[in-house]
């Protein structure tokens, strides 16, 4: 099961509302996965000379100062720390690899869940609803946001297996479906220097589109490639700096369907989460095809 | 005219009104506002109803169909009238995967276009797509006609037994044991008369037949190597 779904803006006056339009839509898919619910939102983005991250902590109540306090002084580095749920958003001056390097040596319990200039990363297991309570996402304004539920099959269900899963600078994926090449193909990642938190299938096609992505292709390449080296059942929702893909494998058995309106491009597993935007009634709506890589906004 | 409001009533509610309504019943006319996109909306119903869906609907709209007239006024999610018995489901926008799956009797028609697997292991169903059809279409068909208006996707009627195909546009490609068959004048005829009830203006003359090469049937000791 699981249930993937994925709004654009066309229309900059809808910015605003971006967290209510999709809250429907999210919990729409509750019964589709109820074990964990996450989403990547795009906003605020930061300056050119700074990074943002999405951390996570299994405690509710860690002390994120001390990475704030901790990174400043050695990197030399400006850190701007915000609380949210249990999850930081941390927005520095230091260089990406180097925060990532301090802070795997230092506070190895934190998880990096998401980095770029625009792109924010809230998952944690629960009822969709109870997730996007926590992290105030009623409120959130942004261009587009991507968002997964998850009935776990392939492992376990834990905040670190829920999706998305970040797949470079602002670009991170959610999946509906299941790999069977997963093991293999970590092993071979692995060899080639990718790290992996979970044995969770999901982050084995982030690593290969990141992996991908690294070696110089385009994210539509590395979508591409994916068809050919992924072996398995899926539908994928990319969401990129600025906008979102969706592919489907050449079988094409996991639900998908898509929606456009003057103002705005929706992606859902199922109709009904798409149902409760407003035109919706009269959209264009159909099924993309298999294999075809779909990309709105984006560069892909 | 009765209307009914699937928001207020939900699709429990709505199906079993629909089911406890005898088949001599005067009130035939139902339009069901609000379908949000649920699914198994006016399944199995079993009497000469007319049915009109003021939107878009989720899976298995219409499923196991009997008597009834039912038309979807949008978008139709997967499997739509699948197993459909008799009577006529009519969709206006595009339909999602496996339209008409395993379908018996009756007439469905789809405005758009179909997606994968339209028709897959029908019966007796008479399918007509004004648009295109998508990969793995009329896989083992086993009875009935789907016409396509638009092109076919690839492994068109893949293991088919005796369903007939015809296409107006272009076939990616055909499945095992499909082939192209000649349109003789019991076909044309049909065909017109399949094209007449979908609405269609399209002329038979312009669609080309597909169907069963029939070398599937029994094992031929001559494909023991491929096992």
């Amino acid at each position: 099961m699981c249930g993937i779904v994925g709004l654009y803006l066309k229309n900059p006056k809808l910015k605003p509302k971006l967290g209510k339009m999709f809250k429907p839509m999210l919990i729409e898919m509750t019964n589709r996965g109820p074990d964990s619910a996450g989403v990547a939102i795009y906003r605020n983005p930061v300056k050119k000379a700074q990074t943002k991250f999405s951390l996570a902590h299994d405690d509710a109540n860690y002390d994120w100062k001390k990475i704030d306090v901790g990174l400043e002084r050695a990197l030399k580095c400006d850190c701007t720390i915000k609380k949210i749920g249990n999850h930081c958003i941390l927005v520095t001056t230091g260089k990406e690899p180097a925060v990532v390097a301090w802070l795997k040596a230092h506070h190895p319990d934190v998880r990096v869940v998401g980095s770029g200039h625009t792109i924010e990363i809230f998952k944690e297991v629960g009822l969709p609803a109870n997730v996007y309570d926590k992290f105030d996402l009623d409120e959130a304004q942004g261009t587009h946001i991507i968002g997964h539920t998850r009935m776990a099959t392939e492992s376990a269900v834990t905040t670190a297996g829920s999706h998305p899963f970040a797949t470079g600078a602002d670009l991170c994926l959610v999946h509906n479906g299941s790999l069977s090449n997963h093991n293999r193909l970590r092993e071979n990642l692995r060899k080639e220097g990718m790290d992996f938190q979970t044995e969770n299938d999901t982050e084995v096609a982030a690593a290969y589109m990141t992996w991908k992505l690294r070696g110089g292709a385009t994210l539509k390449e590395a979508l591409e490639d994916g068809l050919r080296d992924l072996d398995g059942f899926y539908t994928f929702l990319v969401g990129t700096a600025d906008g979102f893909a969706v592919v489907r494998d050449p079988i094409a058995c996991k639900h998908a369907v898509m929606a456009e309106t003057d103002d705005w491009v929706a992606m859902a597993t199922e109709y009904r989460a798409i149902a409760h935007l407003p035109g919706a009634d009269t959209a264009k709506i159909w099924e993309p095809e298999p294999t075809i890589v779909y990309t709105w906004g984006g560069h892909a | 005219m009765n209307e009914l409001d699937l928001h207020k009533e939900g699709v429990r509610g709505i199906n079993s009104l629909l089911h406890s309504l005898p088949k001599n019943t005067n009130e035939k006319h139902w339009v069901i506002h609000n379908p949000m996109g649920q699914h198994s909306i006016a399944c199995g119903i079993d009497g000469p109803l007319q049915i009109d869906i003021r939107g878009h609907v989720g899976f298995y709209c219409g499923g196991m169909n009997k008597d009834a007239e039912l038309t979807i006024h949008g978008h139709a999610g997967v499997g739509t009238a699948e197993n459909m018995m008799s009577g006529v489901v009519w969709v206006k926008g595009n339909s999602s995967e496996s339209a008409g799956a395993t379908g018996n009797g009756g007439l469905l028609v789809i405005d758009g276009d179909a997606s994968s697997r339209c028709g897959i292991s029908m019966k007796g169903i008479d399918i007509v797509v004004g648009g295109s059809v998508g990969h793995m279409s009329a896989f083992m068909a086993q009875r009935g006609n789907l016409v396509v208006c638009g092109d076919a996707g690839d492994a068109l009627g893949d293991s088919i037994y005796e369903a007939r195909l015809y296409v107006k546009g272009k076939v990616a490609s055909l499945g095992a044991d499909c082939i192209e068959k000649e349109m003789r004048a019991e076909h044309l005829a049909e065909l017109e008369r399949l094209l007449k009830a979908a609405g269609r203006k399209e002329k038979p003359s312009d669609f080309r037949r597909y169907g069963s090469a029939r070398k599937l049937y029994n094992f031929s000791v001559d494909h023991a190597d491929a096992y």
